[in-house]
């Protein structure tokens, strides 16, 4: 159970790129999460909630994107999703394969962060 | 003046600072020409007496020690120090996993470039220790016996974070019916390719095998920095 840090990473990380950007608040963070990174979605979304607490963060969302695993298959030459991650084989021709290309992000992608505008008149 | 939403892009991995300090590692790791190996598995696997016996072999031929994380005492440090190897306990509180800092903090004051081989046994854990880099060469993963032969099948990402898995408690097989052609089977569906041991440090066997791939990484590294 690492989400929590997991989530206080992502909420320090989120607090400091709007810093950076000069906005105050930050309404929503959005998330890559890979399939192999070893982080339980649920997990995250109620560890984030916590995470926010006290920040400015509090009442923000977490947006996550699931990443599916995807393979290189030596007998197609591409990019192949595999059968399940309990069977890493291509999910075309069923070559075994262990050469992960994707699904073990934790990636930050984009904040939407709230912007002080002036009112059109 | 009123409030206006705008998303900016961002990418940025969250484990950045724990990647940043294994990269720090690993070189550190590299100048020294130390090799380094970790050992992940459930609590109760086996590992600490796996280190136990790797490490009374080993120091017979190579300077070695020991770092061993766990939430809480200094057991596992007392048992590794009876092999007579230098040998650090890393209590991590409440912590499920070790961290390349927390390595980093627990070398401070060692001077690793005269050693041959440091191993790292993680907290016992399945799920946590996956996320994290800690800088190693070589990453162990252990499932005894009696955990039952579908342990790769309920914890893939482990398996894809590791290099070998050691199948550990052989003594106890036959007592607990372990079906080997399966544990095998499912540890190559998760990782296809996936160079596997089995051994019981209890009896002693199976390990010479293992002792064996430990030198022949070393002399591997060894050979790569001469070159270099």
């Amino acid at each position: 159970m690492h989400e929590l840090s997991i989530a206080m990473s992502i909420v320090e990380m989120a607090q400091e790129e709007a810093e950076r950007r000069g906005s105050a608040q930050v309404s929503a963070v959005y998330l890559k999460l890979g399939e192999l990174s070893g982080v339980v979605k649920e997990a995250l979304l109620s560890c984030y909630e916590m995470a926010c607490e006290d920040t400015r963060l509090v009442g923000s969302q977490l947006v996550i994107e699931e990443v599916p695993v995807v393979v290189f298959c030596a007998h197609c030459h591409d990019r192949r999703a595999v059968s399940s991650v309990q069977l890493f084989c291509c999910s075309e021709c069923g070559t075994p394969t262990s050469e992960i290309v994707q699904g073990k992000e934790l990636e930050v992608v984009a904040l939407e962060i709230q912007e002080w505008a002036p009112n059109r008149v | 003046m009123g409030s206006q939403p705008r998303l900016v892009e961002v990418r940025k991995n969250v484990l950045k600072q724990n990647d940043l300090a294994a990269r720090a590692l690993r070189e550190r790791f590299r100048d020294a020409g130390v090799f380094v190996v970790s050992l992940v598995s459930s609590p109760g696997s086996g590992k600490t007496m796996l280190l136990e016996r790797t490490l009374t072999q080993v120091r017979r031929n190579y300077r070695v020690a020991a770092l061993v994380g766990d939430l809480a005492t200094q057991n596992d440090a007392v048992r590794l120090a009876r092999s007579q190897a230098p040998v650090k306990q890393i209590v991590t509180g409440t912590v499920c996993h070790l961290e390349a800092a927390m390595v980093q903090s627990a070398l401070s004051g060692w001077s690793i470039n005269e050693l041959d081989f440091l191993f790292i046994e993680n907290v016992g854990n399945l799920v946590c220790p996956s996320s994290y880099d800690l800088g190693e060469n070589l990453r162990l993963v252990l499932i005894s016996v009696t955990e039952g032969e579908d342990k790769p099948l309920k914890y893939p990402t482990i398996f894809n974070s590791a290099d070998v898995a050691v199948v550990t408690k052989t003594d106890l097989a036959a007592a607990v019916e372990f079906d080997w052609d399966s544990a095998y089977g499912n540890i190559q569906a998760v990782r296809p390719g996936m160079q596997v041991f089995r051994l019981s440090a209890k009896t002693g066997e199976g390990m010479d095998e293992f002792l064996t791939l430990l030198t022949v990484r070393l002399g591997d590294l060894r050979s790569r920095m001469a070159r270099a």
